[in-house]
């Protein structure tokens, strides 16, 4: 199962639009299931919802063989701690999908993951997706720990209340 | 009075949802010997800790004021209800109201910036300078002496 989220805040029509022309034109039998939150593109070719609850999200992602996201760190996060291949596409604020474009630059500091391809517009979509699903990938020492020294700076600064 | 009816002291961690939410839940292992209340933007988000307390906070952005107030509201009972000992945020307006509230009742207040803001402070992580105890980024080439501090990342 292929597994789209775009979060709940914004409306991300372009990757949207993009998966459901891939699922309309690739004849994949892989089912597609997309969480479209506020876009305002209505999919024709695969399932979706606007919203889920956190308990449906978190057994949508661990079902996944793929997940499709905007570059956001929660999805990047979910990806990583499951092993599962991500494909991150930057919300542009030229497009009105987000106020600025930190989302270019999550991409660019998080695409060394193993799990993780980047896709840079709606064109790149779909022949990356048939790339990704002919090969079947697992990942066995993603590094995904939280850093020690944070945890230490954080107990010591918190030893110092009374 | 025994020592099980000695009070654990209490943590608040607030933010709004998503990536901010998962952020922030990474931080857990710094409090293990704390009594965890969790609060966020989305009611459902009690799913997230089942069996632990969570309070739920209006959503809001930085363009709709009222809304804003409401949130800023709804922080400030829960802080007076609570008297937690530390409040920690990773964002985003929800926890900059938290740190601003807590700071004035001197309650112990911890910033951790979200990952996704690479290039440069958030906008409510700037502006809560004055009322983070701890104020820290998780990208080392925004660390100053002054602060942001840096320490590492939570991945």
């Amino acid at each position: 199962m292929i597994f789209v989220t775009v979060g709940s805040q914004l409306p991300f029509d372009r990757l949207t639009i993009a998966v459901d022309e891939w699922a309309k034109n690739s004849g994949s039998a892989v089912p597609v299931f997309a969480q479209i939150g506020i876009s305002t593109y209505k999919p024709q070719h695969i399932d979706y919802c606007q919203t889920m609850t956190p308990d449906d999200y978190q057994s949508s992602l661990e079902k996944a063989d793929l997940i499709i996201s905007h570059a956001g760190m929660g999805t990047i996060i979910s990806a990583l701690e499951l092993g599962k291949t991500l494909l991150l596409m930057p919300r542009l604020a030229s497009h009105s999908e987000h106020r600025n474009d930190h989302q270019l630059a999550t991409l660019k500091n998080f695409s060394h993951f193993a799990n993780i391809v980047s896709i840079k517009d709606e064109t790149e979509l779909a022949q990356t997706l048939d790339k990704q699903l002919s090969e079947k990938k697992f990942y066995s020492n993603l590094e995904t720990e939280v850093s020690p020294a944070l945890i230490n700076a954080i107990k010591e600064f918190i030893n110092t209340v009374a | 009075m025994s020592s099980a009816e000695i009070k654990r002291k209490k943590v608040l961690f607030i933010s709004s949802c998503g990536g901010h939410w998962k952020q922030m839940r990474r931080l857990e292992p710094a409090f293990v010997e704390f009594e965890k209340h969790f609060a966020a933007t989305d009611a459902s988000y009690y799913q997230f800790v089942i069996g632990q307390p969570f309070h739920y906070i209006p959503d809001a952005s930085m363009w709709n004021k009222i809304r804003l107030i409401w949130q800023a509201l709804s922080v400030l009972m829960l802080l007076i209800k609570l008297r937690p000992a530390v409040v920690i945020s990773t964002g985003a307006s929800v926890g900059f109201f938290a740190l601003f509230f807590a700071k004035k009742m001197k309650i112990k207040t911890i910033w951790v910036d979200s990952l996704a803001n690479v290039e440069q402070m958030s906008l409510s992580g700037s502006k809560v300078k004055p009322y983070a105890d701890l104020w820290l980024t998780q990208w080392e080439h925004l660390a100053t002496p002054t602060g942001p501090y840096f320490y590492g990342a939570v991945l």
